[in-house]
């Protein structure tokens, strides 16, 4: 099992008042999954996703990927934890406005001990992938939403990470730029393996994941959300 | 280690490629910081220039001798009677038996600014034969010396160089007597460039001072020869002189000038620091602030916190480094070596040039770049410490 959630809360504390997000919110994610998060505004998927990618913490419970508890790290452990493991995917993409498609590609291996040639290897490669090789020098003022959502998987994937996590990848574009994505993202999915969560409120996303939770006040309302 | 100095360093290089974002806001801290050091650096230079030119005035084998109490020579009178006496002191040096003793005579007189015309305290000395000889470094750059029992006077380059109406050939007028300039003196950028030299016998009897004097020089057998001169000096009870070298009068007439200066010029850096550093910490808060979702995107996808506040300090750093030399390198070009003039010890002008040294540049950066660490400071700790979950969305 690549995670585990088991009894993981989640509250704010907001001018005096405690807003519980979750409550002993149980959930399993196999290795090799992609599973759509759906719900309402508010129903707490994103502070879930959040949580999966270990920049936020839980109040109380369990986080295990891959059988290593996360839930205690330091932010410096996480820091390295998501280096590792994690690769991220915006909705409005978070590309670094000042670096070209190569270079924003190329962040997170700066986080490793990989040559200078090593890293434009596997930035070409990533580039590649996502179709976007004749792009690579290209800033992200001068491509469209969908080529810049291609540069962002890129970087999310450049790293090999086990895990890739979306907030809404498809949430700024239009129906078939978003298919186009959601295509690449079931690729990684099918042929890289790689375990895909994504949170949408769109259910023709929803379509292209191996299955779909739905988040409703902190509580998912399906059976299979533990293995 | 290798991996954390490659964060910083990428996040330095995203920093600084994103300065053009904030282009004006940025130069608005340059700018600021650039004047904090061009003050401060304006004051001291010119309290470097001003001890430079005191302290290159005296030598260790002459002693200057001034009524008791005197710091200065204009607030000294010495009489006649105790110059004869002062000849015949011991460790006094001789030429054919004649004692190397110079009674000189200091009044004020009025110059005006070739720059604005106004009305400037000037030294007029008398002084005779001995006086130049007791001023080896004196050279003539144009004209002669004065000649004796007329009313003719040289003047120093400095003061030719600032004040009008000294020109070689000129005649001026002092109270009710006119007096002919006819030679300009340099002497090796000391306060003696400031003056206007005259003999003394006509200075004296023009300023009715015919028995007094300001003070005595006498050239030392040798330096350590001081001690000698002023034990007979303090025994002799019609001798009411304070004695000592003239470097060690010049020196302490510099220190209490160039301290009045910087001690303007301190405070008045300090103040403007105040203003610099709010405008550093508005700059950097405005950075990380329009950059939320990139810095945390960074920090998401795995750029530690130290790294990110090192890298944001760096900027600020960078910032306050390029005001530093901007502020520098105008004072280098437009004000080091400038020729002015201030109202030195004996409340007449001293000509001196701005000068600045390498430690004088020093500190003004290194007070740009204490600038720009707290100016980045705060702002680097909210880029490292801010939730990354609401940053990412921001």
């Amino acid at each position: 099992m690549l995670y585990q959630l088991r009894n993981v809360s989640k509250r704010f504390t907001k001018a005096k008042e405690t807003l519980t997000i979750f409550d002993n919110l149980n959930m399993d994610i196999p290795e090799g999954d992609f599973v759509a998060m759906m719900g309402p505004s508010g129903s707490g998927k994103t502070t879930l996703l959040n949580i999966l990618g270990g920049i936020d913490k839980v109040t109380s419970g369990e986080v295990s990927f891959a059988g290593n508890r996360i839930d205690g790290y330091s932010e410096g452990q996480l820091s390295e934890w998501r280096a590792a493991n994690v690769g991220f995917i915006f909705q409005f993409y978070n590309l670094m406005p000042m670096l070209s498609a190569a270079q924003n590609v190329e962040l997170p291996l700066m986080l490793t001990n990989l040559s200078g040639a090593k890293r434009k290897e596997n930035v070409a490669t990533a580039l590649n992938i996502v179709n976007l090789s004749d792009r690579a020098k290209h800033y992200p003022r001068e491509m469209s939403g969908g080529q810049q959502q291609r540069v962002a998987i890129a970087r999310a994937m450049v790293s090999d990470p086990q895990l890739l996590l979306c907030d809404e990848p498809t949430g700024d574009l239009d129906r078939t730029t978003a298919d186009e994505i959601l295509t690449t993202l079931q690729v990684l999915n099918r042929e890289l393996g790689k375990t895909i969560v994504m949170v949408t409120h769109d259910p023709e996303a929803a379509r292209y994941a191996k299955r779909t939770l739905h988040l409703n006040k902190g509580v998912f309302e399906d059976k299979m959300v533990m293995a | 280690m290798a991996n954390t100095l490659r964060q910083i360093s990428a996040i330095t290089r995203i920093n600084i490629k994103s300065i053009p974002q904030r282009f004006w806001m940025s130069l608005s801290t340059i700018v600021a910081i650039a004047l904090v050091v061009g003050v401060l650096l304006g004051f001291l230079a010119m309290g470097n220039g001003f001890k430079k030119t005191l302290s290159s005035s005296g030598t260790k084998d002459v002693a200057i001798l001034l009524r008791d109490g005197s710091d200065s020579e204009i607030n000294s009178v010495v009489m006649r009677e105790q110059t004869q006496l002062i000849e015949e002191a011991p460790g006094v040096a001789r030429v054919n038996g004649k004692a190397l003793v110079s009674a000189e005579l200091y009044v004020v007189v009025d110059g005006k600014r070739r720059t604005n015309g106004i009305k400037a305290n000037m030294p007029l000395r008398g002084l005779d034969s001995t006086g130049f000889a007791l001023r080896p470094g004196v050279t003539f750059s144009k004209g002669r010396l004065f000649r004796p029992g007329t009313n003719e006077v040289i003047v120093g380059s400095g003061l030719v160089r600032e004040f009008s109406g000294f020109d070689l050939g000129q005649t001026i007028r002092f109270g009710t007597s006119t007096w002919t300039i006819v030679g300009v003196f340099d002497a090796g950028g000391s306060v003696y460039e400031s003056e206007i030299w005259g003999d003394v016998s006509v200075v004296q009897s023009q300023f009715k001072r015919l028995n007094s004097y300001q003070s005595i020089r006498a050239k030392l057998a040798s330096p350590d020869q001081l001690a000698a001169l002023k034990a007979y000096v303090d025994k002799d009870q019609r001798l009411k002189l304070e004695t000592r070298s003239e470097a060690d009068y010049f020196a302490a007439q510099a220190k209490q000038s160039s301290d009045l200066i910087s001690n303007l010029g301190w405070p008045l850096a300090i103040i403007m620091t105040f203003g610099a550093v709010a405008g550093a910490l508005n700059t950097m808060y405005s950075s990380v602030s329009v950059r939320t979702a990139e810095i945390g995107t960074l920090r998401a996808i795995g750029f530690g916190g130290f790294p990110t506040f090192v890298g944001t300090l760096i900027e600020a750093v960078i910032l306050a480094a390029i005001g530093a030399v901007l502020g520098s390198v105008v004072i280098w070009l437009f004000v080091n070596g400038l020729s002015t003039s201030s109202l030195g010890g004996s409340f007449t002008q001293v000509v001196f040039t701005f000068s600045l040294t390498p430690r004088i540049i020093t500190t003004a950066i290194l007070l740009a770049l204490l600038i720009g660490f707290i100016g980045g400071f705060f702002p680097a700790l909210r880029a490292a410490r801010q939730p990354i979950a609401a940053m990412v969305n921001e």
